[in-house]
């Protein structure tokens, strides 16, 4: 397995689907996720991102969620496939 | 009693339901939050009385948040919970409904927004899911009242069922075995306002679109509230009301006590409904005849604007910038309530998580947010000196509420946590709920505010009489001469404005200020303090220390800025 494959929600491109790992956080955090429908094992897609820390927008199911920048860097997703062109930002 | 309580996940239908199950009307919108408070109605069920509350919305009964505490605390004393379900996202909702099925409470099942699951292509067996939860379940459309009278029919099979699961990943699996047992999913096309959510979270989009609303919605309040103005009530006022008036005026032969109170004076032998200051000539046509219009046009558009759910995606273009503020972009939907009155939108600082945040919110909101009775009276009276000093007053408050937040996040103590909210999707707002929502708070407006301005009036009239306003603007005259450079008469409706802030700029209409004095003034009492009644609820929200805090950071920003403004103008 490839390790790049695990990143986080913020490094991930917009419109790439991935399935949530684990959630780098407390309980309260993981609480407040799971009540949204993020938790391991759920498929997400990134909708979107804001410039200068700004949060992050991804698509659970019918529900989109805008999650902020730090919460979305506590979020580990495995991508889908890992194509050659896909790029990991930083 | 029976005790009834609607429960459910944010933003599922919950104040709709209410309002079809009740006949009361509440206000109901196509965002998270919107119900901050309980809300109680009551409806008859045969010959009992039966209560009903409106719970805030809750994703879990293990409270992460107040709202939450509060919707848990809630259940204790309810006798049946209809459990509101967003059928489009059924799973993210069971984890809910299974939390609720431990308790000891009789659960019905309201499968609402069902029209929405056809077009985005659900199917679900409401018999077989009816089976696996062990409670009554009816597909319901708040908005419409589709299904209501089913679930009202049902209430008594209400049923407490024997679930067993133990521990989250145990209700997790479970809830993954029902929805894949209940729900299948058929291809489905793109509509087209999936399109331009699409669009509004594009980041160029977005702040395209971003731009493209706000100047529409700000072109079409001052449209439509000019045009209410200058066809329907100046003319109202000016033919119906005015020979009324004057024969009244006559009547009470022309002057004394009772004609100053009721008609005040009169400028050149004419009602002058901006100058005379009676209870029935100004006092009836500034909340009717100056603000309403404004209150109409405003309303209207932010109840489009709610509806169709776009203030969730404006929070998140400007999350960068309310994190600066100590806040972050969801309390700018507080904000933007506050744009038209400053009470619902103080109270709406609820929905954000931390005490510092809900403190920071309903300062900046008090100072640096003028409601719409204020806006329409600044824009009316400095207007007429020309729009460059309308766009002063809003630049001054603008930069005021950034400076202040800035400063604020700097100094007060404690937290303020990320964003993290659900954006509803698009939806096509349905013309008779806006026309209730604009009705209700067109109706709310003209309940609270009338009887305050015309006491207001009332009160000016009587102290004028005695003689008590020379006292105080004598006493008042150094700060006001030196500081700010007017005229000591304008301490009037600067203490006017405690009551209403309206009619405090209307006290500056026959002072006969310069345009920099007008700037001045409006800003100052824009900022200064709140009106009576903001200022109760921001007592109730923030506590009495918090509030003498709050109140003392309006009145240092309020004459630095007024004073800098005349320096700098």
């Amino acid at each position: 397995m490839h390790r790049e494959r695990q990143i986080t929600l913020h490094q991930m491109n917009i419109g790439q689907t991935g399935t949530v790992v684990t959630i780098l956080g407390g309980r309260g955090l993981m609480q407040r996720l799971e009540g949204l429908g993020i938790r391991p094992g759920k498929r997400v897609i990134k909708i979107s991102s804001t410039p200068f820390r700004g949060p992050v927008t991804l698509r659970v199911d019918n529900a989109q969620v805008a999650i902020g920048f730090g919460m979305a860097n506590k979020i580990v997703v495995e991508l889908d496939k890992y194509l050659p062109g896909d790029t990991v930002t930083r | 009693m029976t005790h009834i309580l609607l429960v459910g996940n944010p933003n599922v239908g919950k104040s709709a339901l209410f309002s079809r199950i009740t006949g009361a009307r509440i206000v109901a919108s196509n965002y998270p939050g919107t119900t901050v408070g309980f809300t109680r109605g009551y409806f008859k069920s045969g010959e009992e009385r039966v209560q009903v509350t409106d719970v805030p919305g809750t994703y879990t009964l293990e409270p992460t948040s107040k709202a939450e505490e509060v919707a848990v605390e809630m259940l204790k004393d309810g006798d049946l919970v209809i459990n509101v379900i967003d059928a489009t996202n059924l799973e993210r909702n069971l984890n809910l409904t299974l939390q609720l099925l431990k308790r000891q409470i009789p659960v019905i099942i309201a499968l609402n927004m069902w029209d929405d699951t056809r077009h985005r292509g659900i199917n679900i067996d409401v018999a077989r899911l009816e089976e696996l939860l062990g409670v009554p379940i009816v597909p319901t459309v708040g908005v419409t009242g589709q299904g209501i009278k089913e679930l009202v029919r049902r209430f008594p099979e209400a049923s407490v069922p024997k679930t067993t699961y133990s521990g989250s990943d145990e209700r997790w699996a479970k809830i993954g075995d029902i929805v894949n047992q209940v729900q299948s999913l058929s291809h489905r096309h793109h509509t087209w306002y999936e399109h331009l959510e699409d669009a509004s979270n594009d980041r160029i989009g977005g702040i395209f679109i971003a731009l493209l609303v706000l100047s529409a919605s700000f072109w079409f309040v001052r449209f439509v509230g000019e045009g209410i103005i200058s066809h329907i009530a100046e003319p109202l006022f000016e033919w119906l009301w005015t020979p009324l008036l004057m024969k009244l005026s006559l009547v009470l032969g022309s002057g004394g006590f009772w004609h100053n109170i009721l008609i005040g004076k009169l400028i050149n032998g004419q009602v002058d409904y901006s100058q005379s200051f009676g209870l029935l000539s100004t006092g009836l046509y500034i909340p009717l005849g100056a603000v309403l219009p404004y209150i109409v046009s405003f309303y209207l558009v932010l109840g489009m604007l709610e509806d169709v759910g776009y203030l969730p995606r404006l929070a998140i273009l400007m999350d960068t910038l309310m994190h600066k503020l100590g806040l972050h972009g969801y309390a700018i939907i507080p904000t933007i309530l506050g744009l038209g009155c400053n009470v619902p939108g103080i109270m709406a600082t609820r929905i954000l998580e931390s005490r510092r945040e809900r403190f920071i919110a309903a300062t900046l909101i008090s100072i640096g947010v003028p409601c719409a009775a204020l806006q329409a009276m600044i824009i009316g009276l400095v207007g007429q000196q020309g729009w460059q000093y309308v766009a002063m007053v809003y630049g001054s408050l603008f930069v005021s509420w950034l400076i202040i937040g800035f400063i604020l996040n700097h100094t007060v103590r404690g937290f303020s946590p990320e964003i993290l909210v659900e954006i509803p999707p698009y939806r096509l707002p349905l013309l008779q709920t806006i026309a209730e929502k604009l009705w209700l708070r067109i109706s709310g407006f003209i309940r609270e505010a009338l009887p305050v301005v015309l006491v207001t009036v009332l009160v000016i009239n009587i102290l004028y009489i005695i003689g008590i306003f020379n006292s105080i603007a004598n006493a008042a005259a150094p700060v006001l001469t030196n500081l700010l450079g007017l005229p000591k008469e304008t301490i009037v409706a600067l203490v006017v404005g405690f009551l209403r802030k309206d009619i405090a700029i209307g006290m500056l209409a026959p002072l006969a200020l310069t345009a920099k004095q007008l700037v001045i003034s409006s800003t100052v009492l824009a900022m200064f303090f709140p009106c009576a009644a903001t200022f109760v609820i921001l007592a109730r929200e923030l506590g009495a220390r918090d509030t003498v805090k709050a109140a003392g950071i309006m009145i240092a920003a309020a004459l630095t800025m007024g004073g800098l403004q005349n320096l700098i103008l």
